[in-house]
């Protein structure tokens, strides 16, 4: 790790002004990413601004039956929160999917959604990589990209977001509330994080001097019929190749509202909300499943050594819709998927 | 009071409680709480293995609560109390996970055995886990290379049946 300066924020107002007066620095909330990439010189701030005796810890019911989550709240105190399990299952359930307990305790919400892609080739310093190093090239096109886009990618930069948690925030409708220079201001999930464009080195639109504050989840009226449902390589403690979050309302055997949010797949949590008001009032069952997993998936592209996350997709979303429309969400502990 | 200080760098003061005991130290920003404890306080039994945590090996409680101390600077700690295996019991006074897993054989190196220990504690105290499947998925962030893992969760579903945590064994492991 190279040497930084340390600076210690009390309040919001502390650790904005810091932020924006130097353009150098590093919010320090649970670490779990930063100091990773801090230890691989992947980044290398000339100073960290911790935030973590801001006031941010806090999970707060809202008038409106919605639940606010402080930036703050650590993964575990989320993924355990009595209101969190009764009525937003989707997200203690994917959360629970992701990491390990001890990450989990130290991972911030903040921090969940500002965690950097896994590619390899970010990871490497040796190697070209736009995210890393602007205008440098993209090694995984090409190269070892197992892990990578299927949809959205773009010739600058093929990486995917790797959280679970966002996936689960990206069905919910969640909204991300921040606050810089300029005040406070609110951004609807779906439009937190961006593609890669030309800039693959923007994971988010996030301005300069902002800090995520807080998470505010609407209510919803999905129940038990939601589930979160994470392919990977080993059953637990490896980050998603293909992830579902999905949840669906639904009436007389009938779609009234659909969600679904993939992970693994795109350089941020995927939804397609157009495509997913195409199925409303579309009965339940195994062949309007199939052509929904088909009609999300146009567009998607492998990249060679990828090429099978496309019908894993596919047939995860399949799994995903018939778990969520039956209410029973998959099992984060047994992980024998129904 | 422990200095690990270079010229002509940033230092910071700070005060944790190490296995009850309140300590000062002046340290560089960048010094994990893995280096802390293995360099300056030579507290050894809590182990470096990946340095990246992927491994689980470092696993300490913070007030309480288990994490990875490669990822932890030790200077955003100020003011909390550390326990690591030196913390938890003593040759002549085995805390009863330790106990647990020398009856049970609960590893072959050793290595990963520190880490584990400290995360089985946290993960009987956190009180999430009552399965054996529980237990196994809840320790997931602890690797062990020597395979030891049936004899980790029996020495784990020992302790959790003691404490009357009564766990359900399930036939097919």
């Amino acid at each position: 790790m190279r040497p930084f300066s340390f600076n210690r924020a009390e309040t919001v107002k502390e650790a904005i002004a810091a932020l924006a007066q130097n353009p150098d620095a590093k919010l320090l909330a649970g670490g779990t990413n930063l100091i990773d990439l801090m230890k691989y010189e992947v980044t290398h701030p000339g100073m960290i601004i911790d935030i973590n005796r801001l006031p941010l810890k806090e999970i707060t019911d809202l008038p409106d039956g919605a639940l606010r989550i402080g930036a703050l709240a650590s993964n575990s105190a989320v993924a355990y929160d009595e209101r969190v399990k009764a009525r937003f299952p989707l997200l203690s359930s994917a959360i629970l999917a992701g990491a390990s307990p001890q990450l989990r305790n130290a991972a911030t919400t903040g921090g969940n959604l500002l965690q950097r892609t896994r590619c390899y080739y970010f990871y490497d310093t040796a190697a070209p990589c736009n995210k890393r190093a602007p205008g440098s090239g993209c090694s995984a096109i090409g190269g070892v990209n197992r892990i990578h886009a299927i949809l959205g990618a773009n010739p600058a930069c093929i990486a995917v977001h790797p959280s679970d948690m966002c996936v689960a925030l990206a069905a919910l409708d969640t909204v991300v509330e921040v606050e810089g220079p300029q005040g406070a201001r609110e951004i609807a999930f779906l439009d937190f994080h961006r593609l890669a464009g030309d800039e693959p080195q923007r994971d988010n639109t996030l301005q300069t001097g902002e800090i995520i504050t807080g998470l505010r989840l609407p209510p919803n009226p999905f129940g038990q019929n939601h589930t979160y449902l994470k392919i990977r390589d080993r059953l637990s403690y490896a980050f998603a190749l293909v992830s579902v979050a999905a949840a669906i309302e639904i009436d007389k055997g009938r779609i009234i509202d659909l969600r679904v949010a993939l992970g693994g797949v795109a350089h941020k949590p995927w939804r397609d909300t157009l495509a997913e008001r195409e199925f409303a009032d579309r009965a339940i069952g195994e062949s309007t499943f199939r052509e929904i997993a088909e009609r999300l998936l146009i567009g998607a592209k492998g990249q060679g050594q990828n090429d099978f996350k496309i019908s894993l997709a596919r047939n995860a979303i399949i799994r995903a819709l018939r778990q969520a429309a039956a209410g029973t969400p998959q099992d984060q502990t047994v992980k024998a998927i129904q | 009071m422990a200095d690990a200080r270079s010229p002509d760098l940033p230092v910071c003061n700070i005060s944790l409680s190490i296995n009850g005991e309140r300590q000062k130290f002046t340290l560089h920003p960048w010094t994990t709480l893995l280096d802390l404890l293995r360099g300056p306080l030579e507290l050894s039994g809590t182990k470096k293995g990946c340095d990246h945590g992927q491994c689980g090996a470092c696993t300490v409680l913070v007030d309480g609560e288990r994490i990875n101390s490669c990822l932890k600077l030790a200077v955003s700690l100020d003011g909390a109390g550390i326990i690591t295996i030196e913390g938890l019991g003593s040759p002549n006074g085995l805390h009863p996970m330790q106990e647990a897993f020398v009856e049970h054989d609960a590893y072959q190196c050793g290595y990963c055995t520190p880490g584990q220990i400290c995360s089985a504690v946290a993960l009987v105290k956190e009180g999430h886990a009552r399965s054996r499947a529980e237990i196994r998925e809840l320790m997931s962030g602890n690797l062990c290379r020597c395979g030891a893992y049936t004899n980790i969760a029996d020495a784990i579903e020992e302790v959790m049946d003691t404490q009357r945590i009564r766990p359900v064994k399930e036939a097919a492991e």
